[in-house]
């Protein structure tokens, strides 16, 4: 008797501990839905409520007619999609040419670099501003995006993944006298696709989530990302709460859904890569 | 490491010039050198006077560094980060292999569904999350407060007392970040070989002493690769604070990467932003080695 | 499942295009190149927008736009704007910040501009806050509003105390204070003084003449006598219990509790004239009054104690293409009707004086503490530091109120700690002084 009730409270208790987990996590992002669409003054009730007396769209459009956060949209797209862009060739060229291409001091290089990954990027910052400065790229989307173009991260992947490419395939194609690029290009590229689609995820979610590189280098408020955008609303606003709210929205939505569609790909590139050594 | 077996051709050599050559220009150009001229504004006194007059910089040596160690501010942004990963670090750890054990535990359902639920914080906008919390932390009208009473424990001013507004930040970066560690430990736990527990169970082992010795040891990999990457990560607690409480109330919250930013973009102190700089990178180097080796240490 | 190439170049297009945007996108144009840039800060910022209309309808050819940067990200913006020379023509900026800004070489003179001008004149604004915008005799901006603190209190429940008239001396004000604590009771307090603010203590400070620093601002000068005074005053304050030892984070709802009597008395500037206004019920309307600040000393009845002589003013970069007509905006925002109209929609007090005749303010009694007030104001100490110093004084007088250390042992690290910071600054002063030789 006793082991029958076992049997069933056990797959019971889990589950039911992975629900209480699943909406202790999911509670502030819904939360933060809901109170987007409440009619303002109604998130800073007491007792606060979850759900909305009745649905409202305000917020949305005061965001985007009177507060313009949608040039900040367009702003984090173009920066997020330019970074992705560069960082995936840069990053997979060198990330190829450490794991395949045979040369002296290859391996010695690569662990030296590996020893970046430790610095954090703040140390950099002051004076890579000054860089900007004498470049003349302070307050221009070119600054934001090229210290990003490439990274010991990305080429840290791209590497691990492209150890598994098989030696012979490549030697073969040498052999037939088809040029590095050649085999690079046409060879290489489409075996690197799932590290490709996992580091483009990931570059395009650490740019479309970067706040203190742009907050640091954009001066102008019309060239600013969401992130830097929603920082610079809650220094006046944050009585607004739905407002607020509203912004969160439109910041995380769209790497959300990106997530969403793309997440079996993003996943495994990380636990392939993390765990290869 | 694989032994090469064949050596490279010049043509490869050349080839892996082009292939390398934007990649690394990037790195070297917008990183390390711009580590090398941080290394050396923090020798040198640069700060707004040097900024109207480049004359008003003077080469100092290590008195910004030794400044800093007598400066009872400094002192405390220093201990607030330490106080961060100590906390944070092994919060993370735990939170994240509970969930990996739960979702990858036989007797689950809808795995898919739970694993992308607890990753879902990883990808969120940390300010637009930082935003939320600050709401979600609100003493009267927060949602945790209001969790807290109903559960009949005393509501607490979460960012407004000195006391627990690091504590608040702690639970935001694990809720956060919990997500991708989770991901690495239920992939651990995938490659231990099912037969392992066959044969445990069939020694009579538990639940509890299969964990504490097949699964515990044999993730001790993972444990060591999500334990350096927290601790690397929080080390560089910057946006959380500046969010929510600007390093208050009264420093509480203050850590090196937010002083850091305040010394060298608020005041101009450049020299002494990259001093502090500094002293995060070593002090991130250490704890990296120590805990490097204690973990390394503890698998025989 | 797409094949290798067909997907290279489907992503090369769309990332093609993105690259040229971006390129596109890196030359500095911008919109509105011929406009006139003004960066207002915080609530002013958007405020200041409504006033625009008007200065276009006299002004045709001039297009004027306005980003609005909140004040706690305000000076490291204008700092990185300046590095990154992508200042704005016109800026609204804190006076106490305009010695760093001098320094840096960043701010047009104005004197020429000024006297020449037939809307402004140096006579026609409060003296002590023109003064603040003179930095080394150089006139770096034209004060836009005023911004000094004065005593708001519950005239109800100071009246119950036994205290007929608000105080006007440091004695009678620690007398009402005793009072209003003593009829208040536990759990409630007579005045509230956040432990993060600088204001307070540098305030008591200048009124009984402590200088803060050495006359060129090279040295500190916190351990004088006129300064332990004043600290051992207010530090007092709240080891007799007639002050809560909280920082501004630690209030709730400041309104709230002010309504509730948890506190009779508040130093604050005018913002909260319409905040009180607006937040606290209407039973209370007639409930609270303004005060100007009492005086040190015990038995003098001379005019009200100094107050701060704060505010923005308005400054003129020295990097504008436009400064001809970013000189006509200011002239435009300082004429006396646009200073009454700021203060009706912003609530921030005009620094001219004729812009207080108009009856929106002549009539308004609470108001009238402040003008009074401004005619007694002295500036902070003007020089770069300044900002980081006022700061650390708040930093270092915390654990006295919390009697962790003495008040003599507080200022004695605060002294060391500012004679540190001024360090440079001594060097600074010594080259310039060395070359002039």
């Amino acid at each position: 008797m006793r082991r029958g009730v076992k049997r069933l409270a056990a797959p019971f208790a889990v589950n039911a501990l992975l629900v209480l987990g699943a909406a202790l996590t999911l509670a502030p992002l819904f939360w933060m839905v809901s109170a987007s669409v409440m009619p303002t003054g109604e998130a800073s009730s007491f007792p606060p409520g979850f759900i909305p007396s009745r649905i409202t769209f305000e917020h949305y459009r005061d965001l985007f007619q009177r507060l313009s956060l949608g040039r900040a949209f367009g702003s984090s797209l173009l920066l997020a999609s330019s970074v992705t862009f560069c960082s995936v060739i840069l990053n997979s060229m060198a990330g190829y040419a450490f794991a395949k291409l045979r040369f002296p001091g290859r391996d010695g290089l690569f662990r030296l670099l590996l020893l970046g990954m430790v610095i954090p990027v703040q140390i950099a910052m002051l004076p890579l501003f000054l860089l900007m400065r004498s470049l003349g790229l302070v307050n221009t989307y070119l600054g934001v995006v090229l210290p990003s173009a490439a990274g010991i991260f990305g080429i840290f992947l791209v590497r691990q993944f492209a150890r598994s490419i098989p030696d012979e395939l490549l030697d073969a194609a040498r052999v037939d006298g088809a040029s590095e690029w050649l085999i690079y290009r046409r060879l290489v590229l489409p075996l690197l696709k799932p590290v490709l689609v996992t580091l483009g995820v990931f570059m395009f979610l650490g740019t479309w989530n970067d706040f203190l590189w742009p907050l640091v280098v954009l001066t102008d408020d019309t060239k600013y990302t969401l992130p830097v955008a929603l920082a610079n609303l809650v220094g006046e606003h944050a009585q607004d709460t739905e407002l607020m709210m509203a912004g969160s929205v439109l910041t995380v939505l769209p790497v959300l859904l990106l997530f969403l569609g793309l997440q079996r790909a993003y996943i495994e590139g990380i636990t392939a890569g993390g765990l290869k050594e | 490491m694989r032994v090469e077996t064949r050596r490279g051709t010049p043509a490869e050599a050349r080839a892996a010039l082009f292939f390398l050559a934007p990649g690394l220009f990037v790195i070297v150009v917008f990183f390390l050198l711009p580590i090398a001229a941080s290394f050396l504004l923090s020798v040198t006194d640069f700060d707004l006077y040097a900024l109207a007059d480049p004359s008003n910089a003077r080469v100092t040596g290590v008195s910004n560094y030794r400044a800093l160690l007598s400066d009872p501010v400094f002192l405390t942004a220093l201990k607030n980060t330490l106080v961060f990963v100590l906390l944070g670090s092994p919060l993370t750890v735990i939170v994240a292999l509970s969930a990996a054990l739960l979702v990858n535990a036989r007797l689950a359902r809808a795995k898919g569904f739970f694993r992308t639920t607890f990753f879902a914080p990883v990808v969120t906008t940390l300010v637009a999350v930082a935003v939320v919390f600050r709401y979600v932390y609100h003493p009267r009208f927060g949602l945790l407060n209001r969790g807290l009473t109903l559960i009949g424990l005393p509501a607490v001013d979460w960012l407004g007392d000195p006391r627990f507004a690091l504590v608040a930040i702690v639970l935001l970066a694990v809720w956060k970040n919990f997500g991708f560690s989770t991901i690495l430990f239920v992939a651990g736990l995938q490659g231990i070989p099912e037969s392992l527990y066959e044969a445990a169970r069939l020694d009579g082992a538990g639940g509890w002493q299969q964990f504490r010795r097949i699964t515990l040891p044999l993730l001790a990999p993972t444990m060591l690769l999500v334990g350096l990457t927290r601790t690397i990560d929080y080390f560089q607690l910057f946006a959380e604070p500046y969010v929510m409480t600007s390093g208050g109330p009264l420093n509480s919250t203050l850590t090196m990467a937010l002083l850091m930013y305040k010394e060298g973009f608020r005041f101009w102190n450049m020299g002494r932003g990259a001093a502090i700089a500094f002293v995060l990178f070593g002090v991130i180097l250490v704890a990296t080695l120590i805990q490097f080796r204690l973990q390394k240490g503890g698998e025989t | 499942m797409a094949r290798g190439r067909g997907t290279l170049r489907r992503a090369l297009s769309p990332g093609v295009l993105a690259v040229l945007l971006a390129a596109a996108a890196c030359a500095r144009g911008g919109p509105g190149r011929g406009a006139v840039r003004l960066w207002g800060l915080g609530r002013e910022g958007e405020v200041v927008k409504e006033l625009l209309p008007a200065f276009h309808e006299r002004y045709p050819g001039i297009n004027v736009e306005v980003q609005q940067i909140p004040w706690t990200a305000a000076h490291e913006k204008l700092l990185t704007a300046f590095v990154g020379e992508s200042l704005p023509d016109v800026a609204q900026i804190g006076n106490t910040w305009l010695p760093e800004f001098r320094t840096l070489g960043a701010l047009e003179d104005l004197g020429p501009r000024v006297a020449r001008s037939s809307v402004i004149a140096p006579g026609s604004y409060f003296p002590g806050i023109w003064d603040t915008n003179l930095v080394e005799g150089v006139l770096c901006g034209v004060p836009w509003y005023v911004d000094t603190r004065v005593l708001f209190y519950r005239k109800d429940l100071l009246a119950a105390a036994g205290v007929a008239a608000p105080p006007r001396t440091w004695t009678e004000w620690h007398d009402a204070l005793r009072r209003l604590k003593a009829r208040a009771g536990p759990g409630r307090w007579a005045i509230l003084l956040p432990t993060d603010e600088w204001a307070q203590p540098v305030i008591l400070g200048l009124q009984n003449r402590a200088s803060l620093l050495t006359a060129d601002g090279g040295d500190a000068a916190f351990r004088s006598r006129a300064f332990r005074e004043a600290a051992t005053f207010y530090v007092d304050l709240f080891r007799e219990g007639l002050a809560p030892a909280v920082a501004n984070t630690q209030i709730a709802n400041l309104y709230q509790q002010f309504a509730a009597g948890d506190f009779a008395m508040y130093i604050t500037g005018p913002w909260n004239l319409g905040e009180f206004r607006r937040r606290l019920p209407a039973s209370l309307k007639d409930a609270w009054a303004t005060a100007p600040l009492p005086a040190a000393g015990g038995g003098e009845a001379g005019g009200p104690g100094v107050s701060l002589a704060g505010g923005s003013s308005l400054v003129l970069f020295r990097s504008s293409k436009r400064s001809d007509d970013a000189w006509k905006l200011i002239e435009f925002l300082s004429e006396p009707a646009q200073q009454v109209r700021f203060y009706a929609l912003a609530g921030d007090l005009p620094a001219r004086r004729d812009a207080w005749s108009d009856p929106l303010l002549s009539t308004d009694a609470a108001a009238r503490a402040f003008e009074e007030q401004l005619g007694h104001v002295a500036a902070a100490p003007r020089i770069p530091e300044w900002e980081q110093i006022a700061q650390k004084v708040a930093e270092h007088l915390e654990p006295a109120i919390r009697g962790v250390v003495t008040v003599d042992a507080a200022l004695e690290a605060l002294d060391k700690d500012v004679s540190a910071l001024l360090t440079k600054r001594r060097w600074v002063l010594a080259q310039k002084a060395a070359h002039a030789r």
